[in-house]
């Protein structure tokens, strides 16, 4: 019941804001639709808690502390979101950047993405799951060249044809796991792709063709993810979309990416009785850690500068699942929690600055802290809980990921430790002018909507000096889920 | 061959007819002819769905079948025809890389594909295995189609060869995906090709052309005067 009112809230959502997606109080009806989905992921959560795992709808949809604490986490950062573009795209309005029928789009996309993400969480089939992370892809195409510039319509085509391919090289991997599958579980009914049964049976699949699945679902759902090298159409879509769009890319859509690989980790792992895929995630992203953290140095659009470091954490986050084990695995959930927060309200906070400076270039944003306090703080210090500053939680998890990669993997903690200080320098350095620079504009004509970004730091802050026994319990039951190590 | 049936040797014809095809794509510059054989492709397709259909009295077949029909062979090319007319698009630019070169990776393609489809077809206890290693061929030489061409429209055809040939090889292996998940794919397809005809007005708005090496601007460093352009129209 919470359930299908988690996934149908957005969809009505979608189809209302499609009809009425342009009226006045259509950004409010936005923030109601999504309350209305995190209340229902609050009850689904609540129900995990008292019940255990939860599946439902002849075992299409399965709740276990994996997915549960994916899915509140997505729809806290929807909801924020949300609260967050309602000044935003009202300013894009009284500047002539977005037309009335493109904010119907924008509104109505909006809910359906959100919808199609909680959707790729929560099936229990790993077909479902290709078909909502593709309709994740296609109703973002259009929000990221709402604009219609020509940058923007660049970016659209790029993220439109590197994860259609990625993500076709994904359906393959899919094709090939219900082909092992099928020899045990029978083609009669569609239990050959539910991950409950493939879970079952992992230990007799074919370890030749779960390999090579593995290295499919891998390259297509890390097109997503934005491993390295496949990770060119990232910093364009979420450099050249509005901004809100941009958090919710990075905060959620790449965690969802990464939820998917994870899944598939488990099963391959379980039949292969080999470090192959560990190895593979430990490399790609420590591959995408170094690669970011270089390429930081080279951003002067602030927009791309973190949608780099959304690359380097995604590897840090890769990495540690690939290490697996108890710790490793309890510190990349802690790490996807922080990140999704840290970053989106980063990008709240730099939506509010390009805004106010009518540029994304960082040269021109300057003196933020004379415009408006509170977004120069707000900036300061989500790049300050980004970049692993205690006491936020991203210390934490970053911590307990250096210090297990010390016992686990020797050779690798000098490359992170290293990666971390260059991306540490290239970050601190840009936003520093940003912050405290000399300015000549004056102030903000309308007041930010800096609420979310305050709240999102705050949890962060909390994250890193204390975290609650039974969500520390809640990471642990998720880690033990994916195993490894 | 003499001692197979004659509907498997009807299937290994549409087989290798498929292979042809994807081969001819990769020549072929006349984006309407590509959209035609894009539609062959589909046709193709349909014909090796009944025929395993028929052969394997699944049922499920046949109603993927009919989605083939209404998708693949209809829709789809009816739909990138219209796009071609308003467009004007009829010519793709010469390839990236010359003809008889292109001809020469896609043949080294086949041969990897194979090998690819080995350790598969060792395993499949279909009928059709032996055909698996050509639906890896085909995507693989979409794949190539789609490296090597420079218009939007020539890309899309790719696309949408990739995904029939991933299709034909969930069909070789395991007579095709439960159809929840087809259901899933086809929806997905369907709503691709419409997002993409929105897009390709978008960028013919923007550029007057549909020639994608307008698209190559955002490179690292070179956003400068993109931003700058943005800014003012702000």
């Amino acid at each position: 019941m919470e359930l299908l009112l988690l996934l149908a809230t957005p969809a009505v959502g979608a189809v209302l804001l499609g009809i009425w997606g342009a009226r006045r109080w259509a950004p409010e009806l936005n923030v109601v639709m999504s309350l209305a989905t995190f209340l229902a992921a609050c009850a689904l959560t609540a129900r995990v808690i008292g019940e255990g795992n939860l599946l439902v709808a002849h075992e299409q949809f399965f709740i276990d502390p994996f997915n549960v604490f994916l899915v509140t986490l997505t729809a806290f950062v929807g909801l924020t979101t949300s609260l967050f573009s309602r000044p935003y795209m009202r300013v894009e309005m009284n500047h002539g950047r977005v037309s009335a029928p493109r904010l119907r789009l924008y509104h109505s996309m909006y809910q359906l993405f959100m919808s199609t993400m909680l959707l790729a969480l929560t099936t229990n089939n790993m077909g479902l799951l290709w078909v909502a992370m593709e309709a994740a892809t296609l109703s973002t195409v259009l929000l990221v060249t709402l604009y219609r510039t020509a940058a923007s319509l660049e970016a659209g085509w790029k993220y439109f044809i590197l994860c259609g391919v990625g993500i076709a090289q994904a359906l393959f991997g899919t094709i090939l796991l219900y082909f092992a599958a099928e020899r045990f579980l029978g083609a009669e009914g569609v239990s050959a792709l539910l991950w409950t049964h493939l879970n079952g049976i992992k230990g007799h699949l074919e370890p030749v063709v779960l390999g090579l699945a593995f290295v499919f679902l891998l390259v297509g759902y890390g097109t997503k993810v934005g491993l390295a090298p496949l990770h060119n159409w990232l910093p364009d879509a979420h450099a050249e979309g509005p901004t809100p769009i941009s958090a919710v890319l990075s905060g959620l859509l790449l965690n969802v990416a990464i939820y998917a690989v994870v899944r598939c980790k488990v099963l391959v792992e379980g039949s292969l009785h080999s470090q192959l895929p560990a190895k593979m995630l430990m490399g790609f992203g420590l591959l995408s850690v170094v690669l970011a953290a270089f390429l930081l140095w080279r951003q002067r659009d602030v927009k791309r500068l973190f949608a780099y470091s959304s690359i380097e954490h995604m590897g840090i986050i890769t990495f540690a699942f690939g290490m697996g084990g108890a710790v490793a695995n309890f510190a990349a959930l802690l790490h996807m929690t922080v990140h999704s927060l840290t970053k989106s309200a980063i990008f709240f906070a730099v939506g509010h600055a390009t805004q106010k400076a009518g540029s994304q270039l960082i040269d021109n944003i300057r003196g933020l802290m004379t415009l408006s306090p509170t977004i120069g703080w707000g900036l300061m210090m989500g790049s300050l809980a980004i970049l692993g500053m205690p006491p936020f939680g991203v210390f934490a998890s970053e911590f307990l990921i250096l210090t297990t990669a010390m016992r686990e993997q020797p050779w690798a903690t000098p490359i992170l430790l290293a990666a971390l200080g260059v991306a540490f320098a290239a970050i601190f350095g840009r936003v520093q002018p940003m912050v405290f620079g000399e300015t000549r504009a004056g102030r903000l004509p309308h007041p930010p909507a800096l609420l979310p970004v305050f709240t999102h730091l705050a949890l962060v802050l909390i994250l890193g000096l204390y975290v609650p026994p039974y969500l520390a319990d809640w990471y642990r039951a998720a880690a033990r889920l994916i195993g490894g190590g | 061959m003499t001692g197979l049936p004659f509907d498997l040797q009807l299937l290994n014809l549409c087989a290798a007819l498929l292979l042809l095809v994807s081969f001819a794509m990769l020549t072929q510059r006349r984006i309407v002819n590509l959209v035609n054989l894009l539609a062959f492709q589909g046709t193709l397709l349909l014909v090796a769905t009944l025929l395993l259909a028929w052969r394997t009295g699944q049922r499920h077949l046949y109603l993927s079948a009919v989605l083939t029909l209404a998708l693949k062979v209809t829709f789809l090319p009816w739909m990138l025809h219209r796009l071609i007319r308003r467009l004007e698009v009829y010519w793709d630019t010469e390839p990236l890389l010359n003809i008889s070169g292109t001809m020469l990776v896609g043949l080294l393609v086949v041969v990897f594909a194979f090998g690819l489809a080995q350790p598969i077809s060792a395993l499949a206890s279909t009928a059709t295995r032996s055909s698996i290693g050509i639906a890896i061929a085909v995507v693989l030489l979409s794949f190539i189609t789609m490296i090597t061409r420079r218009k939007a429209m020539s890309q899309v055809v790719g696309f949408l060869s990739m995904e029939n040939g991933l299709f034909f090889g969930a069909m070789s292996a395991t007579y095709g995906m439960p159809m929840i998940v087809e259901f899933g794919v086809a929806l997905d397809v369907l709503v691709a090709v419409i997002v993409l005809g929105i897009f390709f007005f978008q960028i013919r708005e923007q550029f007057d052309s549909l020639d994608l090496h307008h698209l190559e601007s955002l490179k690292e460093g070179a956003t400068v005067a993109q931003a700058d352009s943005i800014v003012e129209d702000s």
